[in-house]
Formats: structure tokens, C-alpha cells, sequence
């Protein structure tokens, strides 16, 4: 059962697509022992007696880690599991130290949910089936040693979230979107720290084609994509293989595939005759996780303020269109600094515009990150209040704005310094409109012609005459007046 | 020097002795590692550090010195070689893991040391703790003191042995499937297997998870609840099937219900045996454990026993146990189950026996496990793969634990009839070294009485009853419900008060 939406054929092929996602957990200690999780350490200096299964070692549970998995839960509208069970996935291989890795089968913790997000215009909804709580393996060093294997168990025994999904999308593009909002999510509620290169986001894409209407074809799975632009990639490469082998009469086979940044393209690792029998069985040295009601409830009392729930009330409160409340629930620290300086101005469209224009140009160029402008959610409000009341122009604002971001500074002191005030003294204006007309007979006569063109000269020469402190709509009006 | 012979104190009577200052810990630890090393034949000890039980004796002697009074305050023990030590190597009777050293202690050893008593060494077992004979060792078999040609039992063999052979006062044991109830049984000593979870598994070799257990095994059930008393207790942080459930004294209420006794740690009645201490005490027989299956010998002395428990004023009722039989097959199950999936971490690439020629990955696997481990470890991985395997799990492992969750029913019904159940512990006394070696399932077989309380996880115990054939102990075992031990070690220990079986030594360690 899916609920594909509009389906984009690819040369009268759909796409169905599946996501699995692990997602480490921001724990600072492992998931079954106290050893650190810190990324980047001398290898096997965070691999405690627990992570390096020695005789008598045994596991316990890591409550930050249930907790994270509670608030994913909520956070995607799950059944956070009252009785889940951890199993035991037994396998051999250097860096899986007990020779099975605890994870969760039969009963996971989190069960169903689903992430929403925009593709373009449109409105997507993937389904979960499941995000389930296991430990991470080892690193294996094939490269390091000639001849030899290195096992580095710093990562084993970190805790993972594998969030699956139901095979509900489409496109490559709707793959990263997805991918992009989940990303979204769980860097959001702080539960995973959601860098990709460190491996702390990694993505599976379950790919597979079939003619509209047909049985779902046989997937091939697309493994440790670590990054956006991979992802779109590999699954186009990926749906265009399998369409042409389809089409020269091949069946496609069951199979692990590893996608190649340099070639473009995926290749095979393993396929379904090599799968393992995983022995899967309940794991008797932890008893099932219960998770009590007041402690779901505890959990989604002292959660953030979720992404969609935030953009509905931008839209609400500060009656922002929903691609300004879009745009500005990225992420929270860009919400974050939005609403600071909504608030401090009063003005929450104007600061919108500003964050999603000046702010987010320097952001996109990279110069900066958002945990770290130069100029602040107050200084920007005090800016746009500046605008508001007509002691600046949105030109001298934008010179304003180059001087705080640069040089630092308090908007009044900057505004005073470089001269920017506008000419609110309709006296001076008066004078100033007055040599002006005297000085542009043509013009003046033109206007009076019926000439509109003729009139915004005469501005022109007022605002120079001026050097641009003149209030604009002040100049309009007394001209006019002027001019009779 | 003091009389009787060091050796032959128990763990209260000794503790009574230094307490008075009238022997000093160290003085106990050069003669009882001196005796162990006399007697190294009987394949009890598979190591002796004497200079850490020296260095703990004294120690032990100083806080003694200093005026502190705890009751296993300098008494010497020994730990069967499935828990893991700092100061010696573990190997789980195990080729696999000669030589290892754990970088920790077990949390049942730290516990008894810091209850002041010294590690004189650790004890022969069945390898990773599977068997009923100590003849799966992968180092020499243990010896039953009684008669050197037969088994200790098993898998705490090399426990039993040197309890009841006076090495060592107490010991402790692991019990899976009956490892402390059968070897106490077939070497006339009492052991006591206390509700699964009692006791921290941290720091055990595991075998099969959800079933061991640790616990002491002494010459009494005093000695036994005082050993217990140090050894119980949650350790949360570290095992989380450990129980919340607080640690208890077990020796007090027994030492106060020495009725008429002469001293604090006396066992002597004065010769009386008339105290109706059990009045009121129900005994539930189960009909299962009475059957054909049991020898005469053994037969005799149980029912011999549970006439001296009438005449302390207990009442016998007939009980039923029906899922008794289906016990066996559904811990040859679940137990190999675990087994197959604890031993994976011996792979030869942390830790433990790795082979010296291998061409790849897969081969190094396979001829270091086949090296390293013995054909009952190998055997026992193989079922346990099996019956875990795809399309066979639902027929094998989830049907075991289905019947494993009726046979706790089954005594818990029982209970409603009963305070305790009592029967024999093994159907035969100890057998020849070599005897079942070739007939797996008459081993297997062997273990019937006791396998049903481990997989019901309730507390048993094993209190020496007499002799049966070839003048071998007999062992009675005793099974409460959850949490009851207090209530095992007092009915045991008034049993103890009133017969002397307990105090029987193999002629050839009396003196």
C-alpha cells in the first residue's frame, strides 16, 4: 500500500523509493556502556571493557538514548512503544566485538509517524514504518595497513536511531527533500548532531522501478550515502541502470550496491544469495524497555518547538506569508534569530525580509554561519525601528547595516556618524524645494504640462540637493505642494 | 596449634576464631595454600596466587588488629575460574581463554573481598560451565574426594571438590541448569542457588544468560548464608537483569534460632533433637521426582531426610510438577541458544586463542574457534545455531520459552500447596570419570531435578542428606519461591542443627 501522490514516470518507469537512516544520537556516553562517543579520538582510547565484549561484560541501557528515541517519536507523530525489546543480530566480523550487535526487530520503540515537507509547491507526506534503537560497529582500516586489517572500536557501542520509511517516494528529488527534512528534524530537537561527513547521518535508499500500476520491483539498496548531492546522484544513476536493464530483458537482482563519487556511478557489494542468517533473538541480558506514559509526557513537555508548529504560528502571530514562515523555520537559530528581531522592532515583516534577504545572502555565500553574525537580532531590530520611525532610508539602512556587520558598532552612534539622519525638518526641506524649482524652470514647466516624468526629476534633484537625507514621501508631498 | 586442624573449620567456626584472635588469617591462608598444593591431584584448583592471598590475609589480620568485627572478616575462599579476577588468570575451563587476565574483578569477587575474605585461587570447572561431570575441562578433571575414581559432578566441580575435600572453608559456584545443587549433592556439601538475579552476573563468563546465577557453596547452610549475605544485592550500574532488591543478612536470624546454643557460631544442639522448629512447615513432593527414573540409594536417603524433617514438625504434601519432563528439552534449548550467541565474541581477534596458520578472515574463525574450544562447547554452539536459525526459531527457541513460562506456572500453583518443595538433587550419585562421556542424552538426562528451578528462576538448594549406592553422598535439594531464600537456609540450617551429614569428611580428608 502506497500513497504516491503524482507519480513522475521515468522514460513510463516509476520510482519507488525507500529511505533508511541511521542517525547517532547525541549521547555523550555509548549506548550500553559509560566510554565516550566524542568523534575523532586516537583509535580504540574510547573502547571501555562493555565495548571490547570482554568476558563477564555486560550491557546497560543509556536512558539519553531512550529519551531521544521518545522525542523523535513525538516530534514525527509516533507510537512511542510502552514495551519494546532489544535483539540480538548475530554476525561475525572483526568490528562487531561480541559477534552480534544489539539492536531492536521485532518490537522497535518508535512505530509509525511520518515527515512532511515541500517539494516545489507541493505538500509530501512519507510514511514511517519504524525508528528503532541499536548499537554502531567498530571501524574496520582496510587502507592503513598493508597486507593487515586495523579495527578501531572507538565507534562501537554508539548509539544509532534507524528510521525507516514506507517505499512512499518518487523521485530523486523527492529523496533528498526527504532526507533534507529529516535532517531538519533531528538536528532541530538536538537529538543527533547531523553531520554527514563524520557519519552521523547516514542514509540508505532502497531503489527499485516498475510500470504504473505493476507489483513493486525488485530493490537494490544504495548504501552510506553521506551527503545531499550524492544521494540525488546515485539514485538517478541507480533508477537509470535499472530501467536499462529492464529493458535490454535483464531481471534485476537483490543487491547491496555502494555508489562511487569519482565514477558516478554504483556498483554492487553483495547480493541476496550472500545475506546472512541473522540469528535474531531477544537479547536476555536486557530486560524489555518500558517506557512509562508520565515519561512520554515529561519528554514532550520540555521539548522544543517543533519546525511545522513553529511556521504555523509565524504565520499566525506575526501574520507572515507561509514561504517567509517556511524559510525561516530552516532551522532554529534562524527562527531563533528572526523572532529576536521581530520582537525587538515590531515589525516582523520588515525583519523578515531583512533575514531572508541581507542575512541570508551573507549566510549562503558562506562567510558566516548563523550561530555566529556580526550583527546581532537587537542591533538588526534597532536598524529596522530606525527605518520606521523616518530617520533612515532603506538606502542609508543598507549602509548602516555594511557598517554594523563590518566594523560593529550601535545603530544611533553609526547613523549619527556617517550622516545618514534623514531631513525630517520640513522647514530646510522647504528652502531646499524652493531653490530647486527656481533652478528648473523646464522641468517645472513640463510638469505643469501634465508630464509625470518631469515631476520625478524634480525629486531627484531635491533628494541630491539634499545628499539623500531627505525623507522621500516628505519631498513628494511638499513638492507637490510647492509646484501647487 | 589449635584443634581440630585449621582445614577442618567451617567459615562461621573460623570467623568465630579469628574474631577471638586465636588464629590469624594468615596463618589459615599458608595452611590451606600448602594443602592445596598437597593435594593438586584432585584437579580442584586450576590456579593459586599466593602472593595475593597472602598480601590479603594480612590485610584482612590489620583491620582485625584494628578492632573491626565482620563476620568474613580474614576467613580464605576460592572462586570457581568461570568469574573473572585481576589477580589471576580466568579461563572458564576453557583452551580458549588460557592464559587470559581481566583487566576487572567480578562483582561477586569484589564483593567478598571487600568483605575482608582471601582469594586463595580459582576452581576447575566444566568448560564455560557446561556439563554435570567436570570431565569437560579443557585442564585435568576434577575428582570427587570421596571416591577419586568418579566425577565431583559439575559444572562447579573443582568448588565441590575442594570444599568437601577441606582445601578451602567456601567457594563460589554458577549454577545454569544445576551447577552448584548437583556437584554439593554428589560431594555431600551444601550449595545454594539463590532467584535468578540475586547475585551481579557482571564479571561471570556468561554461558546462557537468562539461567546463571552465582552462589556459595560451604559445608553448611550457615556458612552459606553468610557467604550469600556478602555476595547478594543489585548491582544496576553493571548487570541490568540484577534484581532491585536490597541485600539481606542471612546468618543472623539462623545463629538466633540456635535455640539452647552454647556460642555465637556453635552449631551443637547438645545432643538434643527434639526442637519442633519446622512446626508448621508444609513440604511439597513432587510426584514427578519420586518416579523410576531415581536410584534406590538416593531414594532412601531422601525419604530418610524428609522423615527427620516430620519429626521436626514439617508436614509432607503431595505436590505435581507436570512440565518436570518437558524441563529438558526446553533448556537444551534455550540454554545452547545463548551459549551460541555469548561464545561468538571468541573469535580470535580481541582476546583468547587465535590460530597460528589461516589463509583468510573466515579460516582464522574457524580454526581458532575449532582449536580453542572443546567438542561439548562446539556441540552446544551447534544446537544453539540451529534452533536459532531462520524458519526453525518459532518450532525450537520461541516454543521453549512459550513452556518455559508454564513450567514457572507449575510451581507457582505448587506453592499454593506448599512453603518449599523437596527431592533429590541428582537420580544417582556421583558416576565414574569416563562413565557418560559417550552417552550425551543419559548426561542430559541426568540433569531432571534440577533444571526446572533455573528455568524457573526460583532459589535451590542442595543439603547433604546421607549415602546411597557405593556409599556416595546424597544430597536433598530444597527449592522456596522468589526471594526466598531466608526461608531455604533456616529450614536447611535446622536440618543441620538436628543431623550431622553435614559434617561427614571423606576419609581420606578427616584429618
Amino acid at each position: 500500500m502506497s500513497t504516491p501522490s503524482k507519480s513522475l514516470l521515468v522514460q513510463g518507469y516509476e520510482v519507488v523509493i525507500g529511505f533508511e537512516t541511521h542517525a547517532q544520537l547525541s549521547t555523550a556516553s555509548k549506548i550500553f556502556s559509560r566510554a565516550s562517543t566524542a568523534f575523532g579520538a586516537e583509535p580504540n582510547t574510547q573502547a571501555c571493557a562493555v565495548d571490547l565484549a570482554l568476558p563477564g561484560t555486560l550491557p546497560v541501557m543509556n536512558k539519553g538514548a531512550v529519551e531521544r528515541a521518545i522525542q523523535f517519536g513525538l516530534a514525527v507523530g509516533s507510537h512511542v512503544a510502552e514495551h519494546s525489546v532489544f535483539a540480538r543480530k548475530n554476525y561475525f566480523y572483526p568490528d562487531l566485538p561480541k559477534g552480534y550487535q544489539i539492536s531492536q526487530f521485532e518490537i522497535p520503540v518508535v512505530q509509525g509517524g511520518s515527515v512532511e515537507f515541500y517539494l516545489g509547491d507541493e505538500k509530501k507526506s512519507v510514511r514511517l514504518v519504524r525508528a528503532h534503537l541499536e548499537e554502531d560497529a567498530g571501524k574496520s582500516l582496510h587502507e592503513d595497513f598493508i597486507g593487515q586489517s586495523g579495527i578501531d572500536l572507538n565507534r562501537a557501542g554508539t548509539p544509532l536511531l534507524e528510521i525507516v520509511t514506507e517505499p512512499d517516494i518518487r523521485s530523486s528529488a523527492e529523496a533528498v527533500a526527504y532526507a533534507k527534512e529529516l535532517h531538519k528534524i533531528v538536528t532541530w530537537i538536538g537529538i543527533c548532531d547531523g553531520n554527514m561527513q563524520e557519519g552521523s547521518f547516514r542514509c540508505d535508499a532502497n531503489v527499485s522501478v516498475r510500470k504504473p500500476g505493476a507489483q513493486l520491483g525488485t530493490r537494490r539498496e544504495i548504501k552510506n550515502l553521506n551527503s545531499f548531492k550524492f544521494m540525488q546522484q546515485a539514485i538517478d544513476f541507480e533508477i537509470r541502470w535499472q530501467i536499462e536493464q529492464i529493458e535490454d530483458g535483464h531481471a534485476i537482482q537483490q543487491a547491496t550496491v555502494l555508489f562511487d563519487p569519482d565514477t558516478g556511478e554504483t556498483r554492487a557489494m553483495r547480493t541476496k544469495e550472500d545475506a546472512a542468517d541473522y540469528r535474531y533473538f531477544p537479547d536476555p541480558d536486557l530486560p524489555p524497555l518500558v517506557i512509562g506514559r508520565e515519561w512520554v509526557e515529561r519528554v514532550r513537555s520540555e521539548m522544543a518547538e517543533l519546525p511545522r508548529v513553529m511556521a504555523q504560528r509565524f504565520m499566525d502571530q506575526y501574520g507572515l506569508p507561509e514561504y517567509d514562515a517556511t524559510t525561516l523555520t530552516q532551522s532554529q537559530a534562524m527562527a531563533a534569530y528572526f523572532e529576536a528581531a521581530a520582537k525587538a522592532c515590531g515589525q516582523p515583516k520588515l525583519a523578515s525580509n531583512w533575514v531572508m534577504g541581507e542575512i541570508s545572502r551573507r549566510l549562503n555565500s558562506g562567510e558566516v554561519t548563523i550561530d555566529a553574525l556580526p550583527v546581532s537580532a537587537g542591533q538588526l531590530g534597532a536598524l529596522i525601528g530606525r527605518i520606521q520611525d523616518g530617520t533612515i532610508s532603506n538606502n542609508a539602512a543598507k549602509q548602516v547595516f555594511d557598517a554594523l556587520w563590518n566594523e560593529g558598532g550601535e545603530v544611533d552612534a553609526v547613523i549619527e556618524a556617517k550622516g545618514l539622519k534623514q531631513m525630517n525638518d520640513s522647514g530646510a526641506l522647504e528652502v531646499i524645494i524652493a531653490e530647486v524649482i527656481a533652478a528648473n524652470d523646464k522641468n517645472v514647466a513640463e510638469y505643469r504640462a501634465g508630464k509625470d516624468k518631469a515631476f520625478n526629476a524634480l525629486v531627484g534633484q531635491v533628494m541630491k540637493a539634499s545628499k539623500g537625507k531627505a525623507n522621500p514621501a516628505q519631498v513628494n508631498e511638499l513638492l507637490k505642494k510647492a509646484l501647487g | 596449634m589449635s584443634h581440630p586442624s585449621l582445614h577442618q573449620l567451617g567459615v562461621a567456626e573460623l570467623a568465630v576464631q579469628l574474631a577471638a584472635r586465636e588464629v590469624s588469617s594468615i596463618e589459615v591462608t599458608r595452611h590451606l595454600l600448602a594443602r592445596a598444593q598437597a593435594h593438586q591431584d584432585l584437579g580442584a584448583y586450576l590456579a593459586l596466587n599466593e602472593e595475593a592471598a597472602l598480601a590479603q590475609a594480612q590485610a584482612a589480620d590489620a583491620r582485625l588488629a584494628a578492632g573491626e568485627r565482620t563476620p568474613l572478616l580474614g576467613v580464605p575462599l576460592a572462586h570457581k575460574d568461570i568469574f573473572v579476577t585481576r589477580d589471576l588468570p580466568t579461563t572458564a575451563g576453557s583452551k580458549m581463554l588460557e592464559g587470559y587476565r581481566s583487566p576487572f574483578d567480578a562483582t561477586v569477587v569484589a564483593k567478598l573481598a571487600d568483605a575482608g575474605m582471601v582469594n586463595l585461587g580459582k576452581l576447575n570447572c566444566d568448560e564455560f560451565a557446561m556439563g554435570s561431570g567436570n570431565d569437560n575441562s579443557a585442564y585435568a578433571p576434577a575428582h570427587n574426594p570421596w571416591d577419586r575414581s568418579r566425577i565431583p559432578g559439575g559444572s562447579s566441580g573443582g568448588s565441590a571438590a575442594a570444599v568437601a575435600a577441606r582445601l578451602v572453608p567456601a567457594a563460589t559456584g554458577t549454577d545454569t541448569g544445576g551447577s552448584i545443587r548437583q556437584p554439593a549433592s554428589l560431594t555431600g556439601i551444601t550449595g545454594i542457588k539463590p532467584t535468578y538475579g540475586r547475585c551481579s552476573r557482571y564479571g561471570m563468563v556468561a554461558f546462557a544468560s537468562s539461567l546463571d546465577q552465582a552462589g556459595p557453596m560451604a559445608r553448611s547452610a550457615l556458612d552459606c548464608a553468610l557467604l550469600l549475605s556478602a555476595m547478594a544485592g543489585p548491582d544496576l550500574d553493571r548487570d541490568s537483569t540484577s534484581l532491585d532488591h536490597p541485600a539481606e543478612d542471612f546468618a543472623t536470624p539462623l545463629i538466633a534460632s540456635n535455640s539452647g546454643a552454647v556460642s555465637a557460631y556453635s552449631e551443637s544442639d547438645g545432643g538434643q533433637k527434639s526442637f519442633k522448629n519446622l512446626q508448621g512447615l508444609r513440604i511439597g513432593l513432587p510426584k514427578e521426582f519420586f518416579g523410576d527414573g531415581c536410584a534406590p540409594g538416593v531414594q532412601a536417603a531422601v525419604r530418610a531426610a524428609l522423615a527427620e524433617f516430620e519429626k521436626l514438625g514439617a508436614t509432607l504434601v503431595d505436590i505435581s510438577l507436570p512440565r518436570t519432563e518437558l524441563s529438558i528439552p526446553v533448556y537444551y534449548i534455550i540454554a545452547p541458544a545463548e551459549a551460541s550467541s555469548n561464545l561468538s565474541r571468541f573469535d580470535g581477534v580481541k582476546f583468547g586463542h587465535r590460530a597460528k596458520q589461516y589463509t583468510d578472515l573466515a579460516d582464522m574463525y574457524k580454526k581458532s574457534r575449532a582449536e580453542g574450544f572443546g567438542p561439548e562447547v562446539q556441540k552446544r554452539i551447534m544446537i544453539g545455531t540451529y534452533v536459532l536459525s531462520h524458519g526453525y526459531y518459532d518450532a525450537y527457541y520461541l516454543k521453549a520459552q512459550q513452556i518455559r513460562r508454564l513450567i514457572a506456572q507449575d510451581f507457582q500453583q505448587a506453592f499454593t500447596q506448599c512453603d518449599v518443595i523437596a527431592g533429590p538433587v541428582s537420580p544417582t550419585v556421583a558416576w565414574k570419570i569416563g562413565e557418560k562421556s559417550d552417552d550425551p542424552v543419559a548426561n542430559y538426562l541426568a540433569d531432571i531435578y534440577t533444571l526446572s528451578t533455573s528455568l524457573a528462576g526460583l532459589p535451590g538448594m542442595s543439603i547433604p542428606a546421607g549415602f546411597g549406592e557405593h556409599g556416595m553422598p546424597v544430597g536433598l535439594q530444597l527449592i522456596g519461591n522468589y526471594f526466598k531464600e531466608a526461608q531455604l537456609l533456616g529450614v536447611a540450617h535446622q536440618f543441620q542443627l538436628a543431623t550431622d551429614w553435614h559434617t561427614r569428611a571423606p576419609a581420606e580428608f578427616q584429618t
